[in-house]
């Protein structure tokens, strides 16, 4: 556990610009050589197999996104550099969104209403749809599945599990918002664009459940009229709570 | 390895460390602690400034035509809601509020693209004469009655917001270039996105002109437009697509995603001719 604030740094500097050379330097002085950050980024699998079993993954409430698939039991991740490490940002809160659903639908809160669930369920396959996209966009560059949290929800409250729809909800508009200048290729900024705009649909609709006409309120829009954006590390850290796996992103580019 | 020591260790090795920072985006990080202390009217003129200086004047000859697009798009989206929120007994009062939201924040979309047009260099472009009607400056087409029939009113603001996604949708990679822009661009984008989805869900929960047999929702199923009057469907077509980059969405990995799933997932972009062709019947 005491490594899991290994990103906290790190993250805290790419915030901050560091620049390629500075992270270089970073490098060397940590005594890791580039060659060798470039394998741990590419071959998750290898990594897997050498960190083995994890602590981490036998916390309580811990459950696995992929329900138990051939990708599970990764205590950590690199989403590595470039376009490819923003798809994987993406493939990463798609995950912690549709395995948050799966639960709220396969254990739902006593009293959810017709429309609830009808929109829940919408939701669900929604996000799976977009976790399931980006894991065959990806291919081989992607991370494993991730190891979850959601101890901190109460699946039986209705106002935990809309008011943590909500927050997700509100962070992913957020994120893809941040990442869309991250992007080099046109395509996957416009493949972003398709899913962001869904993402905002739902926090539209959770928000009008829990106080209807807060579909986008000042908590959300500033006064210009737009919305939320957070950098990866912003997001990152917002999502940490409901994520055991350390999540390595000192590699995804900041401008 | 403690990596919070090993930081500590590089600091007294380098102690400028945190001043190797990549001078724009250094510039940025100020300009945003600096913005908010600005008032807000100032703050995209000093975005503007700072665009000047990173994208030199080729590249803002393309980011000014989006800038003007959508400055036109959202011209016809606030003088809409203007004068929806004026007609005396149009919008029911339990959706007042919601309409004032979404008039203050097309009025500040409005503001905030002209100024940063503005700071740009460039001159914003003049707002047209609307005829909300669809009737070409006849002000008697197929929507006459779009400031007297909430349902008709309703059915067109649904329309204007689910067509402003897609436009903005589909100047994002006209965009690329420049981070700022593109940043303003996609958070508006999203606004426009939540806007449709209420709009969705007041005319769900008001059954007003929602055809018989279709299932409204915040998002959108097919190309259905839950709308009954063809005109709307030009702003619809497309978003049935059940592949997204060559990737089949249908039932993927064996999970049970329909078509239906497939396309309310990801929603569609529109060219910008696309988006002329579908409010040329509203500017006179």
């Amino acid at each position: 556990m005491q490594n899991k604030k290994l990103t906290d740094p790190l993250d805290k500097m790419e915030g901050n610009g560091m620049s390629n050379v500075s992270r270089r330097k970073f490098i060397n002085y940590a005594g890791l050589s580039a060659s060798a950050l470039l394998l741990a980024t590419s071959c998750s699998k290898k990594l897997d197999e050498t960190m083995g079993e994890n602590s981490m993954m036998q916390r309580n409430g811990n459950v696995n996104s992929e329900g138990g698939g051939k990708d599970g039991g990764k205590a950590v991740v690199n989403l590595g550099s470039g376009d490819i490490g923003i798809l994987n940002y993406a493939f990463a809160l798609e995950q912690l969104e549709a395995a948050f659903y799966i639960k709220v639908i396969a254990t739902p809160y006593s009293g959810m209403s017709d429309k609830e669930r009808e929109y829940l369920t919408d939701i669900r396959d929604h996000e799976i749809a977009h976790r399931e996209f980006f894991r065959n966009a990806l291919g081989d560059a992607r991370i494993g599945g991730l190891i979850l949290d959601f101890s901190t929800i109460d699946f039986n409250s209705r106002s935990s599990v809309l008011e943590t729809a909500k927050a997700f909800e509100d962070l992913g508009v957020s994120a893809y918002n941040g990442a869309g200048e991250l992007l080099q290729s046109a395509q996957y900024l416009l493949l972003a664009g398709k899913i962001v705009s869904v993402e905002a649909r739902h926090a539209a609709a959770i928000r009008d459940f829990l106080s209807y006409g807060s579909f986008a309120d000042s908590t959300v829009i500033n006064s210009m009229g737009l919305d939320v954006y957070r950098t990866p590390p912003e997001v990152l850290a917002i999502a940490d709570k409901y994520i055991s796996t350390r999540i390595l992103s000192q590699n995804l580019p900041t401008s | 390895m403690n990596l919070l020591n090993v930081i500590d260790e590089i600091e007294k090795k380098d102690p400028e460390i945190y001043q190797r920072l990549d001078g724009r985006r250094q510039a940025l990080k100020q300009f945003a602690s600096f913005s908010g202390k600005v008032a807000m009217l100032a703050v995209p003129v000093a975005l503007g400034s700072m665009f000047k200086k990173a994208y030199g004047q080729t590249g803002t000859a393309l980011l000014l035509d989006v800038l003007n697009f959508a400055l036109t798009l959202e011209y016809l989206e606030a003088e809409f809601y203007v004068k929806g929120l004026a007609a005396p007994g149009l919008i029911a009062a339990v959706d007042r509020p919601a309409f004032q939201t979404i008039s203050a924040h097309e009025n500040a979309h409005v503001l905030f693209l002209r100024t940063t047009i503005m700071s740009l260099g460039g001159t914003p472009v003049a707002k047209p004469n609307f005829d909300f009607t669809a009737g070409n400056g006849s002000m008697a087409g197929p929507f006459a009655n779009v400031f007297t029939n909430y349902g008709t009113y309703l059915a067109v603001s649904q329309t204007f917001e689910d067509t402003g996604v897609r436009a903005y949708k589909g100047q994002a990679g006209n965009l690329i270039s420049s981070n700022e822009v593109l940043r303003a661009a996609l958070r508006i984008h999203s606004v426009e996105a939540r806007h449709a989805a209420h709009v969705r869900e007041i005319r769900r929960r008001n059954g007003l002109l929602v055809p018989a047999g279709v299932l409204l929702q915040p998002w959108i199923t097919l190309n259905q437009s839950g709308i009954a009057s063809p005109l709307v469907q030009p702003s619809y077509n497309g978003e049935e697509l059940t592949t997204q980059a060559g990737i089949n969405i249908v039932g993927i990995n064996g999970f049970a995603i329909t078509a239906e799933d497939a396309s309310e997932a990801f929603d569609e972009p529109l060219t910008k001719a696309q988006v002329l062709a579908i409010v040329d019947p509203f500017i006179i």
